[in-house]
């Protein structure tokens, strides 16, 4: 069911994860993935595995929804494994045709591979604990310097906010339109490709149409209660920095410092 | 043998995940031949999930729904015949259109059955007269049409298929009350024409009590009662409690009722109080 689908879903809970500010997640977020840029060798992909699984059992989001995520990404992963095999250097290993593995290929793939499921679930566990709210906030004040640039910083947050509002309502009203048209006969997993990508015009049509519809609607109802972008907005929720924040802080920089001392050692 | 009897049926969302929500609480039910089938309930009763397994969209999460005595999910040919044989008119079905006129979107569903070009026109034809789409508009693209018009041409999407049990879900919501009519009698027209069996879910009391010869209370994912609407009205008290009313004549009784009038329990329809009170006031000119 396209329901079940958890790409920006939020679990809500009341971790000290959770609680943290959305802004030093952003950060924390950085820092990891530049730390995992940083790794070299096994040791410091072990060492960022932790940190992941330890962050993940604090949130107590459980790896199987974590992994979860992957699946969609499966190909895209093993892809990068397999270009890496082939472009090692150095002594080869098995040799055919124009092909050649070597060690060091073996070693590239592997630590691709890694870096990019890691990478994935540390995104993963950011939205799972942060609300789209907090999370466009955030990076809204985050980016709020650029606005001297005349980055429209504070729209960019806004239609973030409203892309990820949307993800849920569009995919309710796939699957509703789904339904309507499968009653009538429709088939959407049956024939060739282009069969099936023709049968997806009473799909997309609708829907198309809806989110115009939804868009409009919503630019009235915004308009109807005097929204105005940019300069002199307040919040009701304004975000300040707790001590937990710090923690947390402080707890990202030792992560980099580690993996970069382990790098200046060769590990 | 009933054309559509459900057997045990739960369906639960979300299986397995912290969003687990049974929305179907073992339910069995027989639905007759030519019967019409009234279901009420409140929002987040089961309603909508409910007729989904009636068509086979949805699959059980457990028990069984035979169509014609076969299992609906017995094979995937079968699966797919039974959309045709029970159509289901989905709430807010004017969402749904898609082609670039009326008529390919009327055709959407016999073309799908793998007709004839000469029966689809012909089916399309018929369908939009009993929905009441008039044979003008049939070369208009849906989207230029008014919100009645389309929902219109939805039913007559579902109609053209010419199932032997329709269902139709709030066929009438967001409608003024001249097209709720409207589109009803024209729902009755059908049925009198064509001897089908139709289920219809709807939120208006005075509806269901007026055309459904039985009728089914969901609550909570479960058959709360089931009966004629004389049975089903006479526990108005029960049907508040669940959050849901009486049709407006039963109300009406009740309250003379409490005023010390003698009348029967069960009145459910403005025409028979009508009834029953000028004879009354023949009877002992008094009311």
């Amino acid at each position: 069911m396209l329901k079940d689908i958890t790409l920006g879903q939020y679990f809500p809970g009341n971790t000290p994860v959770h609680r943290l500010d959305p802004r030093s997640k952003l950060i924390w977020l950085v820092g990891y993935i530049v730390a995992l840029f940083l790794a070299k060798s096994w040791v410091s992909y072990l060492f960022m595995a932790m940190v992941l699984a330890s962050v993940s059992a604090t949130s107590r989001i459980r790896p199987k929804t974590l992994f979860s995520g992957l699946k969609p990404l499966i190909f895209i992963v093993c892809f990068t494994g397999v270009i890496n095999l082939f472009y090692g250097t150095g002594e080869p290993l098995v040799q055919f045709w124009l092909f050649k593995i070597t060690k060091e290929g073996i070693y590239n793939a592997v630590f691709m591979v890694l870096r990019i499921v890691l990478l994935v679930c540390g995104t993963f566990l950011l939205t799972y604990t942060t609300s789209p709210l907090q999370l466009t906030d955030g990076l809204e004040r985050l980016l709020s310097p650029l606005k001297k640039l005349r980055v429209p910083v504070h729209e960019l947050a806004m239609m973030m906010s409203i892309a990820l509002r949307f993800i849920p309502t569009l995919i309710e009203e796939t699957d509703k339109i789904m339904s309507a048209q499968k009653a009538r006969g429709a088939g959407f997993d049956t024939g060739t490709l282009k069969e099936r990508a023709k049968a997806l015009i009473p799909l997309l049509v609708p829907l198309f149409v809806g989110a115009f519809r939804r868009a409009d609607e919503l630019a009235t109802a915004m308009e109807s209660r005097c929204y105005h972008d940019g300069e002199g907005r307040t919040r009701m929720k304004v975000l300040r920095f707790a001590p937990r924040d710090a923690a947390a802080l402080c707890l990202c920089a030792a992560m980099i410092t580690a993996v970069a001392v382990l790098r200046r050692f060769g590990l | 043998m009933p054309i559509i009897k459900v057997d045990d049926l739960t369906h639960v969302y979300s299986q397995g995940t912290p969003f687990e929500k049974v929305a179907i609480d073992r339910i069995g039910l027989d639905i007759e031949k030519g019967e019409l089938l009234g279901i009420i309930g409140h929002t987040g009763s089961g309603k909508s999930t409910f007729i989904q397994h009636l068509n086979g969209l949805l699959k059980p999460s457990s028990g069984t729904v035979y169509f014609d005595g076969t299992d609906i999910h017995s094979s995937r040919e079968f699966a797919r015949g039974v959309r045709f044989r029970v159509g289901l008119v989905f709430q807010y079905p004017e969402y749904q259109l898609f082609e670039e006129t009326v008529f390919k979107d009327i055709a959407f569903g016999p073309k799908n059955m793998g007709l004839s070009e000469a029966e689809i026109d012909e089916r399309v034809r018929e369908a939009a007269g009993f929905a009441g789409v008039p044979e003008s508009l049939l070369e208009v693209s849906p989207l230029e049409l008014s919100g009645g018009q389309k929902r219109r041409v939805a039913i007559a999407g579902v109609i053209a298929m010419m199932p032997q049990v329709l269902i139709l879900d709030e066929p009438t919501a967001g409608l003024d009350p001249a097209g709720r009519e409207s589109i009803l009698q024209n729902i009755m027209a059908y049925r009198r024409e064509t001897d089908c069996t139709i289920v219809l879910i709807s939120h208006s009391m005075d509806d269901v009590a007026r055309l459904a010869d039985r009728l089914i209370v969901l609550d909570g994912g479960r058959v709360a009662m089931d009966g004629t609407p004389a049975q089903v009205f006479e526990r108005a008290e029960e049907l508040v409690g669940m959050g849901l009313s009486v049709p407006a004549a039963t109300q009406i009784a009740l309250a003379l009722r409490a005023r010390g009038v003698d009348i029967p329990e069960s009145i459910y329809t403005i025409n028979y109080l009508k009834k029953l009170l000028i004879a009354r006031r023949e009877g002992d000119g008094q009311c």
